[in-house]
């Protein structure tokens, strides 16, 4: 047993007002925990709190009951005997009349009622508390607390103890109307409605309880319809208006006792002007005429019925616009409310309703009328508001079921049949010009309501097909008139698009006919309600417009998504026959559109119109690659072999067209190996085959193209199919003699090399076949077998020399991609890549030999001076190397420290050719620089290669191996051995090239690194700055380095490497912000300058008169954005000026 | 009686014209001067410097109150001339100079130095019509207001929301 005082002073502190909530919460808890771990049985916890529950003390005795209370609510779980409950329920329903305790007796109350197990209340027990509960309790004169607990345990009663509530009758119902009449606060209204649910579905007897007193509960319910909720305190998220009116609709909706006071106040809500009251009485009404029964309902179906048309009509917006607008959700609430309770309505009660529809004389009326009119502009406002209603009517009553379906089609359709006379054509394979079956006269009215009659048919049998798996039988009637009628509504739409309209119509009629064409094509069940003919003949109407239309936005665009409608439409239900007319008439088409010569389409549309159809479906997808791939090959073979150049724009198109709108979908889908596998090969061939090729005139705008697709088609085949390839190009290869002794070369002859670099470029085929080569090898997969890899690196070597870029960027996704263990692939390739041989071949003087011998590596000070008679090799020979370390760098490879090595050596030539010039006066003479400036630049560059990611290779769409934080990795290593060589070095030249590179790996540097290790950097930074504004030509890389340091000034972990560097940074910004060549960098300069405003003030205090003097020049800057920083600068720095300083 | 009522307690409030967007510019030719004369779009640049002031009195901008129009303001980038005409809410409004000498403290700080700028009661608009503009285009004075901290205090709240 717990120690008593230990307990006391627990229910001591709990009593206790005037100690904090925690320490109430903490003691209160202490006692659950007794009591949990039967340290302290619940009786000896009444006896020790005896004296606080008797007491005479108002407030300690509240807390007492409350304490009990609070610990039984804590205990739901534990069992109890029943005596134990017995006792304290009793004492609970006692203390109910105590009005100055009442909630600690509430609280017990309900603790004990919601036990579900362990022990719970007798019914004789609830029934008592019930009677307590009415006798004694004032619920509405209690606090919004407490009134929320008392609606909790009714709430509670009623559900759990239905047995005991029932029995006392009138004055249960009586008391729970006294209860909760007049309530307002929403969380107790939203527990008084479901108390009148609960209590009226416990009386069901028509001549019960209910039946007496249902006028006085629906006159307490009806004041709160429509809830109006303007509850001020938006965090209380808990509570929304929706939970609120759900649950009075369940109230209202509980029982068929309240329907004749529940329908005549939503129905008079339903004509008020208040669009909330619209709304939510025809949701009330959709749920209670499902509630109520038939026999209620039928008294009230045609005031309905008669309310429903006015809230239709009163709800179009323009009618324009609901006609030309492509969903059928469109309109506001109340529309689509009052459709949605239209079908419930339709779906539950048919017959009464339907006869109401079809026997309307407002209706009929209507669509009279409608004859009146053939254009849509002569229809006078009203009634075409009517109209849009009747047209919407007939929608959802046609859609909501078959039997409906039926009674509507066969009450109006002949009708509408009728007045546009058209005939019934079951076989009308003989009456196929248009001209014999084309109206007189256009009624818009007819078309509209027949095209809401097709589509809500279509619908439907989709619905159907859909949901229930059901083929809807052909004998229903709705069936045969649509079957009879068909293939003349087919031709009355395409006539339409025909006419000329006038202008005001024409939008209107354009969007009619496309899409009653489009509804017709795309009517289910294969040819059971369209003939095949009628359905090839809508095909070809649309694309004769996308053919020879395009001149008419909107139609060709319209007629562009019918189609593509269509096809996904087809692609989705699976109708083998319709697909093969639509790919037939359609794809078939689209595709030579393409390859024809007729260039009066613009490019454009044909390629939108391509890919669009293309995408509706994988089937035609297929289709058009295939298509295209011959085009491609029979244009490429004219252009190749005859020099035709009509040919060569157009497969430049089309092969534009490929990679930009429709291999970026062929990536998503699968199933294109095969097509791809076989464009690739076929291409092959294709160079292959023409011995001389003469692409002159766009000759390198097509082979870019080529690459482009090649390059994507190769990514994505499979390993095995790319092996296929691989062995394709390698033969090819093989047979080209001038490529395959490259190849073979194993040393470069400098001299010869060099004398032969300009004369002797390469053939146009052999440049082809280099570049495909490349192309396929820039996007193999890592696993795929490369036959004979030292001809490939040697060749890419030799041509990268000689400036193919190409090669280098294959060169690299080689090195980047092989495998380092199981054939050792890697380390081969490395080894001619690096081999002394290769680069020291060049030799020519003997006593140069000496300084060969240190390690296997690039001799790069000789293979330099090998090179000074040509700037131009060693710009190709470094910035291939840099492809290379670029693809190194990024699968983690140690050989990229070497490269880099080189890239600095190249750097800092210049510091070092003052040494060497000294030292070895048998340079041939001064003038013939180690290093030139173009070269050094070249170097610099490198940088960019190496840091920044490219598109066109090594990234994850081509399997580049890529290592985790590289760039990090790399930007860690390079910032030391920068610094220090910027320190060292001794020539400007060489400085201003040092802080090039610097930038470009900066730039491409994640700025979280650089936030890092921003103390050290930003002085480098700001040097670089200074140094990059001096050369016209580093613009671009000087505005990257800003945006970069803008990016550090921003943001707060920068803060301090910016404050210890103030007036070195607002000096360079200065400078900056006058920079000449760029106004991106002016703008950007003065932003950050404003930014320098927010620093501690005793910094920038001291700079302020420098800073505004240099925006006082930026005032007169010839650009305006300029200007405009300036002023917002010129305000920032204003404020911190003093008053005396009145620039 | 002490007067702290305000000298029009209930002005006309006008609604903000819509900011004319200008033509995003094109930076083909990054040398190309846009002067800041060009065409009469030019204008705006120096309304929406302008026309963000707040009034002394109340919580609306000039512009709200009518007090300066775009087609007040007369620009010549040439001649670095520029010429403001506001019109006061009432007559006798004793605001007028604190108007311009926001005014001339705004455009101050946001045009080039080489600038002369005017600034002036639109005639008839104003009771002490001549001594207001004396006022306003006296440099000496001006200089000694903006000596006054209070004056430059309530200058700078009247600027401080334009770009707030």
């Amino acid at each position: 047993m717990a120690e008593p005082s230990e307990l006391t002073r627990h229910i001591e502190s709990f009593v206790d007002s005037s100690r904090s909530q925690a320490q109430q919460a903490a003691s209160l808890d202490a006692i659950v925990h007794l009591v949990k771990n039967d340290a302290l049985f619940i009786g000896h916890l009444v006896k020790e709190m005896e004296m606080y529950l008797t007491t005479t003390d108002n407030i300690i005795r509240a807390r007492g009951i409350l304490l009990l209370g609070e610990v039984l609510t804590r205990l739901s779980s534990k069992p109890l005997d029943m005596a134990n409950i017995h006792s304290l329920i009793r004492f609970f329903t006692e203390r109910l009349a105590d009005w100055r305790a009442l909630r600690g007796a509430v609280v017990g109350c309900l603790a004990l009622m919601r036990r579900k197990s362990g022990g719970t209340v007798t019914c004789s027990d609830a029934k008592a508390v019930v009677k307590s509960f009415l006798q004694n309790l004032q619920v509405q004169s209690l606090g919004q607390h407490d009134r929320k607990l008392c609606f909790e345990l009714l709430e509670c009663l009623l559900e759990c103890y239905p047995k005991a509530v029932v029995s006392l009758g009138d004055d249960l119902v009586y008391g729970i109307c006294e209860a909760i009449d007049g309530e307002k606060d929403p969380h107790c209204l939203v527990l008084t409605f479901h108390i009148v649910e609960v209590l009226v579905q416990l009386f069901p007897d028509p001549c019960g309880p209910i039946a007496s007193f249902a006028g006085d509960l629906f006159s307490i319910l009806g004041c709160y319809f429509p809830i109006h909720f303007t509850y001020p305190n938006t965090e209380d998220v808990d509570m929304k208006r929706d939970d609120l009116s759900r649950a009075l609709m369940l109230a209202f909706s509980a029982t068929p006792l309240f329907e004749p006071f529940a329908m005549r106040l939503l129905l008079e809500k339903l004509s008020s002007s208040l669009p909330t009251a619209k709304v939510d009485s025809l949701i009330y009404l959709g749920d209670c005429i499902l509630k109520y029964g038939a026999e209620r309902i039928e008294k009230h179906a045609g005031a309905i019925w008669s309310s429903l048309k006015e809230a239709l009509y009163d709800s179009e917006e323009d009618p324009k616009l609901q006609l030309t607008s492509e969903s059928r959700d469109g309109g506001n609430q109340i529309a689509r409310e009052a459709l949605s309770l239209l079908e419930k309505i339709i779906i539950q009660y048919d017959d009464m309703f339907l006869t109401l529809i079809t026997h309307d004389e407002q209706i009929n009326m209507i669509l009279n009328n409608t004859t009146n009119y053939t254009s849509y502009d002569e229809i006078p406002m009203q009634s075409k508001k009517e109209l849009l209603m009747v047209g919407r009517i007939l929608y959802v009553s046609t859609k909501a079921s078959i039997s409906s379906c039926n009674v509507v089609f066969q009450s109006f359709f002949p009708r509408m049949m009728e007045t546009m006379g058209l005939p019934v054509e079951i076989a009308s394979e003989s009456c196929n010009s248009d001209g014999n079956c084309a109206v007189r006269e256009l009624h818009f009215g007819c078309f509209y309501i027949c095209m809401e009659l097709l589509v809500a048919c279509r619908d439907l049998i989709l619905v159907a097909e859909d949901t229930k798996k059901q083929f809807i039988p052909t004998t229903e009637s709705y069936f045969c008139l649509l079957k009879q009628f068909s293939t003349s509504l087919s031709k009355i739409f395409s006539s339409i698009l025909n006419r000329s309209i006038n202008e005001a119509d024409h939008d209107v009629f354009v969007h009619l006919g496309v899409k009653g064409l489009q509804t017709l094509a795309t009517l289910p069940g294969g040819y059971g309600l369209i003939l095949k003919s009628t359905f090839d003949n809508i095909l070809l109407r649309l694309m004769s417009i996308i053919i020879s239309d395009f001149g008419k936005t909107l139609l060709w665009k319209l007629a562009l998504k019918a189609l593509v409608h269509i096809g996904s439409f087809l692609h989705g239900c699976d109708d083998s026959e319709k697909i093969l007319s639509y790919m037939d008439i359609v794809t078939e088409k689209i595709v030579s559109l393409l390859s024809s010569d007729d260039f009066s389409m613009p490019f454009s549309l044909k390629m939108e119109a391509v890919s669009v159809i293309g995408k509706s479906g994988l089937h035609y997808m297929m289709k058009i690659t295939v298509k295209l791939e011959d085009i491609i090959l029979i244009k490429l073979s004219e252009c190749m072999i005859q020099g035709n150049l009509e040919s060569a724009k157009i497969v430049l198109h089309i092969l534009e067209c490929y990679s930009k709108e429709l291999l970026p979908w062929i990536q998503k889908n699968e199933g294109f190996e095969e097509v791809l596998l076989h464009l690739v090969v076929r291409i092959w061939n294709q160079v292959d085959n023409c011995r001389s090729l003469d692409v002159d005139t766009g000759g390198k705008d097509l082979l870019e193209a080529v690459i482009k697709v090649m390059k994507f088609a190769v990514a994505y085949c499979s390993v095995e199919n790319q092996n296929i390839i691989v062995d394709k190009a390698y033969r090819i290869l093989l047979s080209n003699p001038s490529l395959q002794l490259k190849g073979s070369l194993l040393t470069i002859h400098m001299k010869g090399f060099i004398s032969t670099l300009e004369v002797d470029k390469l053939s146009s085929r052999d440049e082809w076949i280099l570049s495909l080569l490349a192309s396929v090898v820039i996007a193999l997969r890592a696993q795929t077998l490369i036959p004979n890899l030292t001809t490939f690196v040697r060749l890419f070597m030799i041509t990268m020399l000689e400036g193919y870029t190409i090669a280098a960027q294959a060169l690299s996704s080689l090195v980047n991609k092989l495998d380092l263990m199981p054939n050792g692939a890697l380390e081969e390739a490395m080894d001619i890549i690096f081999s002394r041989n290769f680069w020291g071949s060049y030799e020519t003087s003997p006593e140069r030999t000496g300084r060969m011998s240190h390690g296997n590596e690039i001799d790069l000070p000789n293979f330099l001076l090998g090179a000074a008679h040509s700037e131009l090799l060693l710009n190709h020979a470094i910035s291939g190397l840099a492809w290379i370390a670029k693809g190194l760098l990024m699968r983690g490879h140690d050989r990229v420290k070497d490269l880099t090595m080189i890239f600095l050596k190249c750097l800092l030539s210049e510091d070092r050719m003052d040494s060497f010039s000294l030292n070895e006066g048998s340079l041939e003479n001064s003038s013939q620089q180690f290093a030139s400036t173009s070269v050094m630049k070249c170097a610099a560059d490198a940088f960019q290669i190496i840091m920044s990611d490219s598109g066109i290779c090594l990234n994850r769409q081509f399997y580049a191996t890529i290592r985790p934080l590289y760039k990090q990795r790399f930007f860690s290593t390079m910032m030391p051995i920068f610094q220090s060589l910027i320190i060292q070095s001794g020539s400007s030249l060489s400085r201003a090239m040092l802080h090039r590179a610097f930038a470009h790996i900066i730039c491409d540097t994640p700025l979280l690194a650089i936030l890092d290790s921003a103390k050290r950097l930003i002085p480098m930074v700001l040097d670089a700055l200074t140094s990059l504004s001096k050369d016209v030509s580093d613009k671009d890389v000087l505005y990257s380095l800003l945006l970069i340091f803008s990016g550090v000034l921003t943001d707060k972990n920068g803060h301090e490497a910016i404050v210890e560097n103030t007036s070195k940074i607002i000096n360079s910004l200065i400078a900056l912000s006058a920079y000449p060549h760029m106004m991106l960098v002016r703008e950007t300069a003065i932003q950050c300058l404003a930014a320098m405003s927010e620093l501690p003030h005793a910094r920038i205090y001291p700079m302020r008169i420098q800073v505004l003097q240099a925006i006082v020049k930026a005032l007169d800057d010839p650009k305006r954005a300029v200007r405009q920083e300036a002023v917002r600068c010129q305000h920032a720095w204003a404020s911190i000026a003093s008053r005396s300083l009145h620039f | 009686m002490v007067n702290s009522g305000l000298i029009n307690a209930n002005p006309i409030v006008y609604e903000k014209k819509e900011r004319r967007v200008r033509s995003a510019p094109t930076y083909n030719d990054e040398y190309t001067v846009e002067p800041i004369d060009q065409l009469e779009s030019f204008l705006l640049t120096f309304l929406n410097h302008i026309r963000d002031i707040k009034d002394p009195e109340h919580p609306y901008s000039l512009e709200e109150l009518k007090v300066i129009t775009e087609n007040a303001i007369e620009v010549d980038d040439r001649r670095s001339y520029v010429r403001v005409t506001f019109t006061p809410t009432v007559e006798h409004c004793s605001m007028a100079t604190v108007i311009g000498l926001c005014l001339r403290v705004k455009l101050m700080r946001s045009l080039p130095s080489r600038y002369k700028v005017d600034i002036k009661v639109a005639p008839g608009t104003h009771a002490t019509e001549a001594a207001v503009n004396k006022q306003l285009n006296d440099k000496e004075r001006v200089a000694a207001a903006l000596e006054n901290p209070n004056l430059v205090d309530m200058v700078d709240e009247c600027l401080g929301a334009s770009y707030a």
